[in-house]
């Protein structure tokens, strides 16, 4: 109740201090004045959209204004302290979120975006690494550099070189620097999407993965179920280059479409909100099976809930990451993630707390996971079924511990897990900065 | 009689670079592109130094260097290993199977002969 009655008061010191009066934000957020009072005055509860509103537009973040927000603000602030190597108590750090919110704010967002960013450099390194396209490529671009360095080399330093060799070394550095050309924009075509791990370039998977992380994930169309709100998100999509990224993006949109249908929005929410994203218990109200429900919940933004789709060989079909659990694109993930599990234990729900090693191994990201293995309905008689399991990853708090959890990674390669028996390669990256 | 190097690459035009200087230095250059068959031309050849790229069509140039180490006339023989692939666990590899230097891509002539010149007096 303490916390609730920070939270309130938060919103109305925080209002006062940008000079705001309490019908202009009201109106700003879509609420009457009087609900806000009441909210001002801890007598309703503000939580998802109207927190996030209202976050937005008193420029905080909203887990400053969130109950609870304070004790997750001064964790994460430890957290910073500690990725830096600093010992710094949590009086101080009370004190400095109490008394410079929005520098707090900052320090946590620029935290963020270096985990982000070094995110990137493991995913970038992960891919240099697996990648036979790149390695092949690079290894032609190096091999026509050395010919062309070597054939420019005998023409500048030979001093009597007879007509018929210089002719054909001339000519031997023209097919070169075409074919250098030709690779050097392979290689550029290839690597443009290096800035954004979540940016397409080559497969048609990635092309679908691309586009929907320009959404989020959500398409709000879809949700009004508009007439052919599918063929106009596909229409506009600059990062569906390839008719089978096309396709994919296609079954992929209609599959949400129908359980938009099947789970309405805001009927979903307000279920979510009577009984939290416990998706069997979704299920059953909504008389889904579990995967859909699983899938219709990470289309919920507010959420960030992550979600991954693997067939029966492990390849993964989809996979949305959440904050702080990385979904590596090249190389196989960890055996370890209940999804795998899943695949051996049909049709069983399962749930499991799992942690994520945090950024320089000083920490850990902790995560609520749902995974099933379900039957992909068969079109013959006489077929084995085909499985596909899906696992949703819900962050959980800065507060939430490791008591009870699997200790899991991304992949081998950037896990900085020392004496896993699943370990399949030893780890580029150290277990501290 | 010269000296005789087997350069086994397959980059046609590197060929044609590395076979010029090295036969302007006296050596009598015979060349080889594929991984799968080198070994033939290296027995009957049996050169005095060996120039051995690592990724070849066929066998890799590790392989063939270990087929080298392991064989009765050209175990001696002195080998560079060529490559584009510059990481440390491929240099380790190489002197692991028994390389006598292992040489970066893009080189220049100039370390491509002193090497060679190195090698053929050690």
């Amino acid at each position: 109740m303490a916390t609730r009655t920070l939270a309130g008061s938060r919103i109305r010191e925080r209002r006062i201090a940008q000079g705001l009066k309490q019908a202009d934000l009201a109106a700003d957020v879509g609420i009457s004045p009087s609900y806000l009072n009441l909210i001002e005055h801890n007598r309703r509860r503000i939580g998802g959209k109207l927190l996030r509103a209202m976050a937005l537009r008193l420029e905080v973040e909203p887990a400053l204004l969130a109950e609870g927000a304070e004790q997750e603000v001064i964790a994460r602030l430890g957290n910073v302290a500690a990725r830096l190597g600093e010992e710094i108590g949590v009086a101080e750090s009370t004190a400095f979120a109490g008394r410079f919110p929005g520098w707090a704010n900052l320090m946590i967002r620029a935290a963020r975006r270096i985990d982000e960013l070094e995110r990137n450099v493991e995913t970038l390194t992960d891919r240099l690494t697996h990648d036979p396209h790149l390695a092949a490529t690079l290894h032609e671009v190096l091999s026509t550099v050395t010919s062309i360095r070597s054939t420019a080399s005998i023409l500048q330093d030979t001093r009597e070189i007879e007509p018929e060799w210089r002719d054909r070394f001339h000519r031997n550095i023209n097919e070169d620097s075409a074919r250098l050309a030709e690779r050097a924009q392979a290689l550029v075509g290839f690597l443009d999407g290096a800035g954004d791990a979540q940016s397409e370039v080559s497969s048609p998977q990635e092309e679908v993965a691309g586009f929907l992380s320009a959404f989020d994930w959500h398409f709000p169309a879809l949700e009004e179920a508009r007439v052919d709100a599918a063929e106009g998100y596909l229409r506009g999509a600059a990062q569906l280059k390839s008719s089978s990224a096309q396709a994919i993006a296609g079954r992929y949109l209609a599959c949400y479409a129908k359980d938009a249908e099947d789970m309405p929005l805001e009927a979903f929410r307000g279920a979510i909100g009577e009984h939290g994203p416990e998706p069997l218990r979704l299920a059953a109200e909504f008389d889904q099976d579990l995967a859909s429900v699983m899938r219709r919940l990470a289309t919920l933004p507010e959420h960030g809930f992550g979600l991954v789709v693997c067939d029966a060989s492990g390849t993964m079909l989809y996979r949305k990451p959440a904050d702080g659990f990385p979904i590596p694109r090249f190389g196989a993930m960890c055996p370890l993630w209940p999804l795998f599990q899943a695949l051996s234990r049909p049709m069983m729900p399962l749930a499991q707390r799992v942690a994520q090693p945090g950024r320089g191994g000083t920490s850990e990201n902790v995560f609520e996971t749902y995974a099933i293995a379900q039957a992909v309905l068969s079109t013959d008689y006489g077929y084995e079924p085909l499985l596909e399991a899906t696992m949703l990853i819900a962050p959980m708090t800065a507060e939430t511990g490791t008591q009870g959890a699997r200790l899991i990674g991304a992949s081998c390669r950037i896990c900085p897990r020392e004496g896993c028996a699943a370990r399949r390669e030893p780890s580029i990256v150290s277990s501290r900065l | 009689m010269g000296k005789t190097v087997v350069l086994v690459e397959d980059e046609p035009n590197i060929i044609e670079a590395i076979s010029f200087i090295l036969s302007r230095d006296g050596w009598t250059v015979h060349t080889h592109s594929n991984g799968d068959t080198a070994m033939a031309t290296l027995e009957v050849r049996a050169p005095n130094l060996i120039l051995l790229d690592v990724m070849l069509p066929g066998r890799s140039g590790f392989d063939i260097l270990s087929d080298i180490r392991g064989h009765a006339v050209l175990a001696q023989t002195p080998v560079m290993m060529l490559t584009a692939r510059g990481q440390t666990k491929d240099r380790e590899r190489a002197m692991e199977l028994g390389a006598s230097r292992f040489m970066t891509k893009p080189f220049s002539n100039s370390e491509v002969l002193d090497a060679v010149r190195e090698l053929a007096t050690s």
